[in-house]
């Protein structure tokens, strides 16, 4: 199925063509879609024991427990959303990547939710475009703008490279998601990068936020920025130069 | 049919700081006060596991749900208005003690120039100084009226504070000593002091000690946490409604707190009113209920809103600036400076109000002859804790995610340092509030619509500010600066301050104003509107403080209307 040298010519494109392309392919998405599927049997597998290879020893710790899917049901939505997250918030040198801290399950569990309903929000119409500066008008709830995210994501990677996108090279997932931030994909009921920005916060929100969101995992999140987590009191501190201090959670609040 | 229920002398409407002040005052001299809250009661025991940045900060627990009932914006009479559907700009309160739970406690007095501004300015540079489509106006009452009531809120509140030969004087003593200096502080208020600034401890109701204010209520002693603004305060070290002026009131015997109650409308026959109509929200029922005299003590919206909705008095119209109600809707200009260090600072730890304060550039501290704005703002760095989500700086340039945002947040979420300028906000002809036309809340009831834009006067301001802020992070030894001095057109999504102020303003003349100097309104004489609606402009300072001392002072008028009912102004 794979055209070895049209993948070959896709990788030598220009950014300027590979963004042209993309809001073309975007538009005849079906094929790419069912193309996926075909790719996506292929891949529940591997990557479900790459993340328990990962994880390790850690697999009985009450954390693990959480993580299983609330609100994501394909497999493939799942995976692709990882792969996406992993390379906002990546495993580098400063510290754990999203996948480790829990981040992909953190959102799944954030869309099942009153976040994914948007329940706290004015949803009700008319709905009108309005000027950047009324805020968002969208009337997609976020739940549903992750699912059309995450396989427009996928429709590119695979119309593009003929991959799934969990599987492209680094710097081709990021030329993915930089066309995203810019807002060069064509989206419906939201714009491109809007739903990055949703995503981009989303990951920073399930690597910082308290462990007790199922992210965060161990703490790891804070430790790599030095954060000392929720602390009761400061009082010895507060007139003081910095000190590095081992975190607690809310988990250590409770009785 | 609504229900209609027993009498009370008195009618309060939303019970935050306002609303527990004007309760507390009334009920001490003996009155009989009903307090209608459309949000949910609120204890001290709610806030046992509230050290949670995403649940508070992020996703706004404490604040309005918009599903319900929010507001709809546009910049000018062009647009069309649209919804805000997510919070951002300002966070509204709602439950028991309102946005007085959430807030940071900064408590800055408004300047004596603040009261009477119009005057003060054109005795100082003329009348041409002030542009023609800006309503600026006198409050109708003086700063030396105002000391008094300042002095009792802060009795009440017990606040932590230093005397500062730039902002307004004191009749009497800070009730406990100012906030810890931090590094961080201390590095700014030195920086201030070598360019000839006169920096002190900004003034806080995070209390440095455990007090006990003069109704007999204990306010503790701050731990310096990091979790004030957004959160509520749990061990009772910040002063709010719910720990000083609602218990006062309910240990009189003479309150009654109802909450889920959400009043939709004031009746009114022309002259008075007799009481309100609202709507219990767990079940939908419709209640009356009867009293001598109403006080609304919502926040600054919807008292425009429920005026509005129960026609009463006359709504401002920008075509032939006439009319009261909806007028001079103000902001804050905020613009911030941020510094890249070396050096790490203990920014983790701090206290919602827990600054190093600059007034130089506040009120008319500073000549105005030379420059293209009136009034300044507060400037300072505030510690108030830094908590991850909402707070990743890196320096200018940095990739916004990758691994290339991962090390420069790592590395400089603790080497980095803000000042921010909390800039007056001056009154424009097009800035108001009126009923939205088409969006309704979720009873069916109109929306309140803002017409707001910065103007030629903010933008001024704020590049003017956002100059002196650069020269003092230069000062301090800053790398990297980031700075923006175009604040640009306003814009509802990103968070601001939630210092919403007018629409009800307090004058001297009916004419220009919808309430007298006790906050009486003129059309209808027992029946008081409260709260930072009041404010004719606003200023470079936060507003609570001045929202309680006026709070006092209509209560006051209250109390003389209960003796010898008429008109007090």
């Amino acid at each position: 199925m794979a055209d070895e040298n049209e993948e070959q010519q896709t990788k030598g494109l220009s950014r300027r063509q590979f963004l042209k392309n993309s809001g073309y392919v975007v538009g005849g998405a079906v094929g790419g879609g069912l193309l996926g599927g075909v790719f996506t049997q292929n891949f529940v597998g591997t990557t479900s024991d790459q993340t328990n290879t990962d994880e390790g020893t850690e697999n009985e710790s009450p954390e693990q427990r959480t993580q299983a899917r609330m609100f994501f049901k394909r497999q493939e939505d799942f995976d692709v959303l990882s792969a996406a997250v992993e390379r906002i918030f990546p495993d580098d040198d400063t510290g754990p990547g999203a996948i480790s801290l829990g981040v992909p399950y953190y959102i799944d569990k954030q869309l099942a939710g009153e976040y994914g309903f948007n329940s706290r929000e004015y949803m009700q119409g008319p709905f009108f475009e309005g000027a950047p500066t009324q805020g968002p008008q969208s009337a997609l709830l976020r739940r549903d703008a992750f699912l059309h995210g995450v396989r427009s994501i996928q429709d590119i990677a695979e119309n593009q490279f003929n991959e799934s996108f969990f599987d492209l090279e680094a710097d081709d997932q990021d030329d993915i998601l930089e066309a995203f931030e810019d807002g060069d994909i064509d989206m419906t009921g939201i714009a491109s990068d809007e739903f990055f920005a949703m995503l981009r916060t989303a990951t920073i929100e399930g690597a910082y936020s308290d462990p007790v969101y199922g992210g965060n995992l161990n703490m790891e999140g804070w430790r790599q920025i030095q954060y000392p987590g929720p602390q009761m009191a400061y009082t010895d501190a507060i007139d003081g130069e910095f000190e590095e201090i081992d975190p607690i959670s809310l988990y250590d609040h409770h009785d | 049919m609504a229900t209609e229920l027993p009498r009370k002398e008195a009618a309060v409407i939303g019970v935050g700081w306002a609303g527990g002040i004007i309760a507390s005052e009334l009920t001490k001299a003996g009155i009989e006060v009903i307090g209608l809250e459309r949000g949910a009661e609120r204890t001290i025991d709610d806030f046992i596991m509230q050290k949670d940045e995403l649940k508070y900060a992020v996703r706004y627990d404490l604040m309005q749900d918009l599903s319900k009932e929010t507001l709809t914006f546009r910049n000018d009479r062009d647009m069309r208005a649209l919804p805000m559907r997510q919070l951002g700009s300002f966070l509204l309160g709602t439950g028991l003690g309102g946005a007085g739970v959430h807030w940071n406690g900064m408590c800055p007095r408004f300047f004596p120039y603040d009261f009477e501004i119009r005057s003060q300015t054109i005795d100082r540079y003329g009348e041409d100084k002030i542009p023609e489509d800006m309503s600026l106006q006198d409050w109708g009452i003086s700063y030396e009226e105002m000391e008094e009531h300042f002095a009792q809120f802060d009795e009440t509140i017990g606040t932590s504070g230093e005397d500062n030969e730039m902002s307004a004087p004191r009749s009497t003593e800070y009730p406990t000593p100012p906030m810890v200096e931090t590094p961080a502080i201390r590095l700014f208020k030195d920086a201030s002091s070598e360019l000839g600034l006169h920096p002190y401890q900004g003034p806080s109701a995070n209390l440095t000690e455990a007090y006990t204010n003069p109704d007999g209520q204990t306010i503790q002693q701050c731990q310096y946490c990091s979790f004030c603004e957004r959160f509520g305060c749990d061990y009772q070290a910040k002063s709010d409604p719910i720990i000083t002026v609602i218990p006062t009131a309910k240990e009189t015997g003479n309150f009654e707190l109802r909450t889920h109650a959400n009043v939709r409308s004031v009746s009114y026959d022309g002259e008075r009113t007799d009481g309100v109509y609202f709507i219990d929200t767990r079940t939908g029922e419709e209640f009356f209920q009867p009293a001598d005299m109403v006080i609304l003590t919502t926040y600054v919206m919807n008292n425009s809103r429920l005026l509005l909705q129960s026609d009463i008095g006359t709504p401002y119209d920008p075509d032939t600036r006439t009319g009261v109600i909806g007028k001079n809707y103000c902001y804050q200009i905020q613009t911030s400076v941020q510094g890249f260090f070396d050096k790490q600072f203990n920014m983790y730890a701090g206290a919602g109000a827990l600054t190093g304060h600059v007034d130089d550039y506040n009120g008319d501290n500073f000549d105005h002859s030379d420059l293209d704005f009136l009034h300044g703002g507060a400037i300072r760095l505030v510690q108030s804790g830094l908590r991850p989500i909402n707070t990743n700086p890196v320096p200018p340039g940095t990739k916004q995610w990758g691994s290339e945002f991962k090390e420069a947040n790592a590395h400089y979420l603790f080497r980095t340092l803000s000042i921010g300028a909390e800039g007056a906000s001056m009154p424009h002809i097009n800035n108001y509030l009126d009923l939205d036309p088409t969006y309704t809340d979720s009873l069916g009831d109109p929306l309140l619509r803002m017409t707001y834009n910065f103007t030629e006067q903010d933008r001024n301001l704020a590049a003017h500010q956002t100059e002196r802020m650069q020269e003092i992070m230069q000062e301090m030894g800053a790398g990297d600066i980031i700075a923006n001095p175009d604040i640009g057109d306003y814009n509802i999504r990103p968070y601001q301050s939630t210092h919403n102020t007018g629409g009800v303003i307090m004058g001297a003349d009916p004419e220009t104003s919808a309430v007298n100097n006790y906050l009486q309104m003129w059309d209808c004489e027992n029946l008081f509107v409260v709260g930072a609606s009041a404010f004719a402009h606003n200023s470079g300072n936060n507003p609570t403080p001045t929202v309680g001392a006026l709070s006092y002072r209509a209560a006051e008028g209250i109390k003389q209307y209960y003796e010898n009912p008429g008109p007090l102004a």
